[in-house]
């Protein structure tokens, strides 16, 4: 890699918003690569995902790397000529609010951590109803649904969610993990799901456990 | 020692639950294990009623409120109709940052919940900071509730002085002013309705030998920012984009924040603060972060009311294990932390002899647990977290919605036989 780029990386990696996307648009206006330029922000990425996952960093700084590759992407994206890109993913996570709940943050959060980690989200939102996910499921036959909400409501919502998709016959193909407020191994147990998550790393550990690269 | 004139059973009660709860906050061994009820539709739901129905009915919830306190008997409540019940009035205001039941697309069972958004952009930092009421009073105002969008309207008084302050009185007879102030009167006088409702339930419980353990709200500075002001995504960018802008905008609020709650309990002529925080907790922030951001501008809140002689009860969201070799800098006998997912065990050994532990049975047990159940876990925190005084026992944020009536019933139950 090329010191340019190395310097991208790092600037990124160490949350330099100004100087990243300063640098990520100079690079690209004197003619880089533009998927060779978006490959240095995952690897970035993945530097940032591992230093979440090691307590170095937390959500400010997920938010903020998001917000990077986000800038830069809106630059590099346009330049890049059709038929190209496509990076590979390691499998597909659905992931959704259950119905009732109108909370996203952790949600959105997982499936930041998701992505940079090579899983291709799908996010049916919040507020979804069981036959959403049940859709979903047969549309995009994703190996991991991801079920979130914040408030105690949720726990009903997730239980009858996982009830529509074992009704569908969909359950035996699907790993399922839940998350958000006060969801923990009683609330797994009650819904039925395969495991619960504390956190955005739980979820990536959980996939990766299931999904492997 | 008595409430009123005359010695009655009930008094005798309520002097005790006082003592109780009081002995727990200033770290002495009461008589036996204090608890408080505090819930936002739990006690809607056990008596049958559904969220909209207790957001709505006043008269509907004060009954239900008096029927789950007499049945738990715990030694101080949280007045329900503060947290619930501002339905119509809302309705009055054509209010934005709340989505609730039977309002737009949410079903009469489902919980009000707070629309998180920017409601504040980044380059009103200064505006806010140098004239807060004026940036609530001609912004924020207008930007929550859709019928006070004229407000943006009014006259920017600090620039309008002498004989233009009589001029301005033409602004009040704009027709859409007009009709703010009329839909300002609306909603006061609905709110009011709903104030008269709440205070003679507080009375009759008093008379039953209850009382009331919260008499006012207040808020982490950062808190503010996050939820109400910037957005949580805004906010948690704005430690990078706009850190100083952000640390003058806490400063602020530290000094602006306090004497809402000061001037609330000094009208319910009581001494407990709820203070519900957001932000706090493991994982959200660095430990840099929390005591750049967080602790240092929420102590002083904290302190500006111990100070006021007020009780802060804090309510800290998640779990918040890490924090506590830094918050537990508070003067001794004055706090109490209510902890959701905090390691209890771990809580007990970093505050012994400063700060009074409140919680925290968890929300999946009393939803999903049986009675048994409640009982194992509560003698456990008896045992360990009760030692010695400094323990109120509650469920993690308050009693669940959903909880089942036989473990709520058990938990408040089992108190009883915790004796000193």
């Amino acid at each position: 890699m090329d010191d340019q780029s190395r310097q991208l990386v790092q600037m990124i990696s160490d949350m330099q918003e100004e100087d990243a996307v300063k640098l990520a648009r100079a690079m690209l206006d004197s003619g880089y690569d533009p998927i060779k330029l978006l490959g240095h922000c995952r690897e970035a990425m993945e530097i940032v995902g591992k230093r979440y996952a090691e307590g170095e960093y937390f959500l400010p700084e997920l938010m903020l790397a998001g917000e990077m590759l986000k800038e830069i992407g809106d630059v590099a994206k346009p330049l890049i000529k059709k038929d190209a890109e496509g990076a590979k993913t390691i499998g597909t996570v659905l992931i959704g609010t259950v119905q009732g709940d109108l909370h996203d943050i952790g949600k959105n959060i997982v499936k930041f951590m998701l992505e940079i980690n090579g899983y291709k989200v799908i996010d049916l939102g919040i507020d979804v109803p069981a036959a959403n996910f049940v859709e979903s499921i047969k549309e995009h036959k994703p190996q991991v649904v991801g079920l979130s909400g914040f408030l105690t409501l949720a726990f009903d919502a997730m239980k009858s969610t996982i009830e529509a998709i074992k009704e569908a016959g969909l359950r035996e193909n699907t790993k399922i993990m839940i998350g958000g407020g006060q969801v923990d191994e009683t609330i797994r147990t009650y819904t039925g799901a395969d495991a619960f998550g504390l956190n955005a790393m739980d979820a990536v550990s959980l996939c990766k456990q299931w999904v492997p690269a | 020692m008595s409430v009123g004139s005359a010695v009655t059973p009930e008094s005798v009660l309520y002097a005790q639950r006082q003592q109780r709860l009081m002995d727990a906050i200033e770290l002495r061994e009461p008589d036996r294990l204090p608890t408080i009820l505090f819930s936002h539709f739990w006690v809607a739901h056990y008596s049958g009623m559904n969220c909209r129905q207790a957001m709505y009915d006043y008269e509907g919830l004060a009954a239900a409120m008096r029927k789950a306190v007499v049945d738990l008997e715990p030694d101080g409540f949280q007045p329900v109709h503060a947290v619930v019940a501002f339905g119509p009035t809302m309705d009055i205001l054509d209010y934005k940052q709340l989505e609730w039941p039977g309002h737009k697309g949410l079903s009469d069972e489902m919980p009000f919940q707070y629309l998180d958004a920017e409601y504040m952009v980044p380059n009103e930092y200064e505006e806010y900071v140098l004239d807060p009421t004026g940036f609530m009073l001609h912004k924020y105002m207008p930007r929550v509730a859709g019928a006070l969008e004229p407000l943006s309207q009014l006259p920017m008084y600090p620039g309008v002085l002498h004989t233009r302050i009589i001029q301005s009185m033409e602004a009040y007879a704009r027709p859409e002013i007009r009709r703010a102030l009329e839909t300002l009167i609306k909603a006061g006088g609905e709110m009011q309705k709903m104030r008269a409702v709440q205070s003679r339930l507080i009375e009759e419980l008093k008379v039953l030998g209850f009382p009331s353990a919260a008499h006012g709200t207040s808020h982490a500075p950062f808190d503010v920012a996050a939820d109400y002001l910037r957005g949580s995504k805004g906010a948690m960018l704005d430690l990078f984009r706009n850190k100083d802008r952000l640390l003058s905008l806490m400063d602020r609020l530290t000094t602006l924040i306090p004497p809402a709650a000061i001037s609330a309990a000094k009208a319910a002529s009581g001494n407990m603060i709820f203070i519900p925080l957001h932000w706090g907790l493991d994982g959200f922030m660095s430990p840099k972060q929390f005591t750049t951001f967080f602790w240092p501008q929420f102590q002083k809140v904290l302190l500006t009311l111990i100070e006021a002689g007020l009780y802060p009860h804090v309510l800290w969201e998640g779990n918040c294990t890490s924090r506590l070799d830094v918050i537990k800098d508070v003067p001794p006998g004055k706090c109490v932390y209510f902890f959701e997912r905090t390691d209890m065990f771990k809580a007990k050994e970093a505050l012994r002899g400063t700060v009074c532990i409140r919680g925290n049975v968890p929300a999946s047990m009393l939803i999903t647990g049986a009675p048994s159940d409640v009982r194992e876990y509560c003698k456990k925190l008896f045992d360990v977290v009760g030692d010695g005084g400094g323990f109120i026992l509650d469920a993690g944020v308050g009693v669940p919605d959903e909880a089942k009536p036989e473990n709520v019933l058990a938990m408040y139950r089992y108190s009883k036989e915790c004796v000193y």
